[in-house]
């Protein structure tokens, strides 16, 4: 399927930093896709890039194919990561504002509004100032108006954080089913464990430059580093005789004459080599692979690059 | 604010017409005049009245306690041929000033006539003598026809209007810029500009600002018209009717009948003036005044909403505006004090100039435009102002789009500076 998003070479700079370098995505639609990267790698200026709140110094932005146009603009949803309301304004009418600013029509927005407000269980706000509300409350608002006109890109800036964990369920619920209804969703944010959870694509970008794309399942299984946890019932002594040469270990964990190992195979070793060198040593009580977590790729590759970066300007 | 306004600007008039209407005590006075000159002769008003007796001041007190008198005026020596008559008032509460003046008054008239008929001198004659002298400009025309002008009445409007623009811009540009910094500080401004571009959004800040200030403002006018109006006619009716007879009678006393002779010393204090000066209104071509009026304010208002809505982008809280705001009430406050010198001189080259120049014309114009500018300086003056609106637009666009996504850092000139050449 062709791409909703596709951004070309993007690079872009303020007074005296580089914010994006020849960052190239592809995004393809109905898939919730994560922009990983620490603080300050560049993240918001790629979002605000595709807001087309700043243009990008070079490099190109397609929209479905067609080069990125003002009128893309009521296609797109966006919550951004610092946000925030009129505070003296009343929910309701401020709702309708924005809706109305996104392309809708008076009725349409009214009639979504109340469907969603009373999803959220939050009817009642309809005539309540911004102000009174606590912070969560403006959060569920602020969610409410990024999705109202059913954009085709929702693009979420750290969604969940100021949200409560059973308003985060809720959100991620909300997320999941807009994806079913065909919405394509750039989801930012730094925390990994929901990435894995949601996310079918990632990129991640670290110091302006892309570091890694794919799907989370690619990623992860090109990341696997043959590390297997064996859990026996028996000799742990001969166990060691019987693999050493072919692994290393890395944690061992004893429990009277129950041994749970974590190692790496070494060579050309195969998964089942190391299960024929168990079976004379015990019983096997479990068996599995470990692959590594997002969040593990996320720090490797990182300061991998770091030190890479360190290393190259040792040379220099 | 916007009723909270007009009962302010009304209550500015109608305070100090029930402050002076306040002295509504009755007071009988009675007048011990050992002279005679006085007896049977002070008018009463409608609170003052006067009783003349001849008993001793002692007697008098008694009365002054337990009524029916409020004050004694005892009348000695001889006020005709003093330099200063001194009449002494006795009181157990004190009356008000305008009391005091209303007796003052009285009595001075009265000694006036008295000294003159001992000198056998013809009050009309000196009225006759003291004729004012009232310099009438007459203005002439491109087609050779007069037109009565006044050079006061044109400072006045010339003056009102300025003044209106001053204000108006300053009240609204500084709500234009707290607005920008309250979009700011609640963050929504990322949401509002990934719908619109940022140079929409600030167009519509101040074009939205400036239909609330011309909504406050007809309303202002309206509200505080009809407040003043209402209160003055309904509550103090009766008093006006009474100060309008005061007045009149102090005046028959004043000339003693006499000056109906002389139309032309009514003058001063006449209603005619007011329609004299309601002519001269007209003289000065109101069409004109209005429309030129309505230009400069937008225009002027535009401008400077725009540098306004500038300085609220680039800082993250009022406080810090002190720095940026500076040069851009410098401009204002300076055309405000040329405006006062142009009045004196409306064809100096300073005022040629200041009311050119697009950051000052608007003030300074409105001054000079009652004394006949030049066409084509009135034309220069517009094209130059409204060039001057685009290009501070442009100026405070490039910066504001910049500004309102950056938080938290404190920009300086120089950094200003670099994000108006940043690539959209």
């Amino acid at each position: 399927m062709n791409p909703i998003i596709e951004v070309k070479h993007i690079h872009k700079q303020y007074a005296n930093h580089v914010a994006l370098d020849d960052v190239s995505l592809a995004i393809a639609p109905q898939k919730i896709f994560g922009l990983l990267g620490p603080n300050g790698a560049g993240k918001t200026s790629l979002i605000r890039i595709i807001n087309q709140i700043t243009g990008p110094d070079k490099g190109e932005v397609f929209f479905q194919g067609a080069r990125l146009s003002p009128e893309h603009v009521d296609y797109i949803g966006y919550l951004p990561e610092e946000r925030g309301l009129y505070k003296k304004m009343a929910v309701g009418e401020q709702a309708m504002y924005l809706a109305q600013l996104k392309g809708l029509k008076k009725n349409d927005a009214k009639v979504r509004l109340k469907e969603w407000f009373r999803k959220f269980e939050i009817d009642s706000w309809w005539d309540k100032k911004i102000e009174e509300l606590s912070k969560g409350m403006q959060q569920k608002v602020q969610f409410i108006v990024t999705v109202l006109h059913e954009p085709k890109l929702l693009i979420l800036d750290e969604p969940f954080s100021g949200f409560d964990p059973i308003n985060a369920q809720l959100i991620k619920k909300e997320i999941l089913e807009l994806r079913e209804k065909g919405a394509t969703i750039i989801f930012s944010t730094h925390n990994m464990g929901s990435v894995e959870e949601l996310c079918d694509d990632i990129a991640l970008i670290n110091k302006s430059k892309k570091l890694l794309d794919g799907s989370v399942k690619e990623i992860r299984k090109a990341f696997r580093s043959s590390i297997y946890n064996i859990t026996f019932k028996g000799n742990l002594l001969g166990f060691t005789n019987a693999v050493w040469a072919g692994a290393e270990f890395l944690e061992k964990k004893s429990d009277d004459d129950v041994h749970t190992v974590t190692l790496k195979l070494l060579r050309q070793n195969k998964p089942n080599d190391l299960l024929q060198a168990v079976l004379n040593s015990g019983e096997i009580l479990s068996f599995q692979e470990v692959i590594p977590s997002m969040n593990d790729i996320f720090i490797s590759v990182v300061e991998q690059r770091q030190t890479a970066n360190t290393q190259s300007s040792f040379t220099e | 604010m916007t009723i909270l306004g007009p009962l302010l600007m009304a209550g500015v008039f109608v305070v100090p017409i029930w402050l002076a209407m306040r002295d509504k005590t009755d007071h009988r006075i009675l007048v011990l005049d050992k002279t005679g000159i006085f007896i049977d002769k002070l008018p009463d008003s409608k609170t003052i009245k006067f009783t003349y007796g001849a008993e001793s001041l002692p007697s008098a007190k008694a009365k002054l306690k337990d009524g029916p008198f409020d004050l004694i005026m005892v009348i000695a020596g001889d006020p005709i041929n003093a330099d200063r008559a001194e009449p002494f008032l006795y009181y157990v509460k004190q009356p008000g000033m305008s009391t005091e003046q209303y007796i003052s008054n009285s009595m001075e008239n009265i000694l006036f006539d008295y000294r003159l008929q001992g000198d056998s001198i013809d009050v009309s004659k000196i009225d006759r003598a003291r004729r004012p002298v009232e310099i009438q400009t007459i203005k002439v025309t491109q087609e050779g026809k007069d037109e009565k002008t006044n050079t006061d009445t044109n400072m006045i409007v010339g003056f009102v209007c300025a003044i209106i623009i001053y204000f108006m811009i300053f009240l609204y540009g500084s709500q234009v810029m707290r607005g920008v910094i309250e979009e700011k500080t609640n963050r929504i401004v990322e949401v509002m500009i990934s719908s619109v571009k940022p140079f929409q959004l600030m167009l519509g800040k101040i074009v939205g600002i400036a239909l609330v200030g011309l909504t406050q403002f007809i309303l202002w006018i309206l509200l505080t018209f009809l407040i003043q109006s209402t209160v003055v006619n309904v509550m103090f009716k009766d008093q006006l009717a009474d100060v309008a007879k005061q007045n009149a009678q102090v005046e028959k006393v004043n000339r003693n009948d006499l000056s109906a002779n002389i139309p032309s010393m009514k003058k001063v204090k006449s209603p005619n003036e007011v329609i004299e000066r309601i002519n001269e209104f007209q003289n000065i071509d109101i069409t004109k005044i209005l429309i030129c009026f309505a230009f400069y304010f937008l225009f002027g208002y535009l401008l400077y909403a725009a540098l306004f809505a500038g300085i609220g982008s680039a800082v993250d809280s009022e406080a810090d505006t002190q720095q940026f705001i500076l040069p851009v009430t410098v401009p204002l406050i300076a055309s405000f004090i040329i405006a006062q010198a142009v009045a004196t001189d409306p064809d100096s080259g300073m005022a040629q100039f200041f009311s050119i120049f697009p950051l000052t014309s608007p003030i300074v114009m409105m001054v000079r435009l009652p004394f006949d500018v030049p066409v084509w300086e009135l034309l220069l003056s517009m094209v130059l102002l409204v060039l001057g609106f685009l290009f501070f637009t442009w100026l405070a666009g490039r910066i504001y789009r910049t500004g309102i996504l950056m938080y938290g850092k404190k920009a300086g000139w120089k950094e200003i500076g670099k994000w108006l050449f940043y690539k959209g």
